[in-house]
């Protein structure tokens, strides 16, 4: 059955070194992706796997994921909060993913928040 | 929820609010006995009796935001409609383990879904936690422990895309094997 090789850990260190690791506060922009019972029953896993997706290929290297738990408007999942620094913060509700592409690209990238996907901007924040 | 993949997903969600550094997550499948386990033992905080007796009424939670809690109840829904049971053993101090089974053959055992994506999706989201996965179809299992990755990486984050990528691609290796297992069983049984 399946194994990891410790040779193919060994390859992706070697070309990871050098590169920067970000630690929380170092970054630009932190999603986070509402991972609690409602949201995952909701399709949260795939919004997460979108947003992953779109941040390798964009190959940005200051945007950090991450997940949390229910966000309490379980009708509105799945749904994701946008940081971007010294901005306020973005929620957005009801994601799918053609959604994420947008959001990823005009906020995360471009920093100018998605309106019509906003259920409110600027209500919390986690820094 | 869809599928199993999905209600581990969120059963260790739970563990790790509560707190848990090593959550051990085992599914198993015991062809002799028609049988499929899923156990997450977790060392976060654990509930006392009277919590752990009470967490499978959906109307019980810990969370503040807002008063019902839906995880357990519907995993141990999705058991039940397969034949199986939901086992709950939880200490204060110590964490919780919860032992789901399922008649394996059962028409209405959900699938196992994109056990692979969960794992990634509970790395991603829980830095800070380390997980150890087994997967145990009856042949060699395979094992996840991130306390071994995270030793041989060194400055090298598990987040690092090329190595949620590595364990991706192996956890979905060792469950593909079971869902060959699946389709022997539904092109009528092999027991060769």
């Amino acid at each position: 059955m399946a194994k990891l090789k410790i040779e193919d850990l060994k390859r992706i260190k070697e070309s990871t070194k050098g590169t920067v690791n970000l630690r929380d506060g170092e970054y630009r922009v932190k999603v986070t992706v509402h991972m609690g019972t409602c949201g995952i029953a909701a399709g949260a896993r795939k919004v997460l796997g979108a947003f992953r997706a779109a941040l390798e290929e964009s190959g940005a290297n200051d945007v950090i994921l991450t997940t949390s738990g229910c966000a309490g408007l379980c009708n509105h999942e799945p749904m994701a909060t946008i940081e971007v620094r010294d901005a306020a913060p973005v929620k957005y509700i009801k994601l799918d993913e053609e959604k994420v592409q947008r959001i990823f690209q005009e906020h995360v990238i471009e920093g100018r928040p998605v309106a019509e996907y906003a259920l409110s901007m600027g209500s919390e924040t986690t820094h | 929820m869809e599928d199993l993949s999905l209600h581990i997903l969120d059963v260790v969600e739970n563990a790790t609010a509560a707190g848990a550094t090593l959550v051990e997550i085992t599914i198993r499948r015991d062809q002799s006995r028609d049988l499929l386990e899923i156990i997450i033992a977790d060392n976060g905080r654990g509930m006392d009796p009277e919590m752990a007796a009470r967490v499978r009424d959906p109307f019980v939670t810990t969370r503040t935001t807002r008063r019902v809690g839906m995880g357990l109840p519907l995993l141990e829904q999705s058991a039940q409609e397969a034949g199986g049971t939901l086992a709950l053993e939880s200490q204060p101090g110590r964490g919780t383990r919860v032992h789901a089974t399922f008649q394996d053959s059962h028409i209405d055992r959900r699938p196992l879904g994109d056990i692979a994506e969960t794992m990634v999706t509970l790395l991603l989201g829980n830095p800070e936690v380390d997980f150890l996965f087994t997967a145990d179809f009856g042949d060699e299992p395979t094992v996840i422990d991130t306390r071994e990755l995270r030793a041989e990486l060194g400055q090298t984050p598990l987040t690092a895309p090329d190595v949620l990528r590595l364990i991706r691609e192996t956890i979905a290796r060792g469950v593909a094997s079971d869902a060959a297992a699946d389709q022997e069983e539904d092109g009528g049984r092999n027991d060769g």
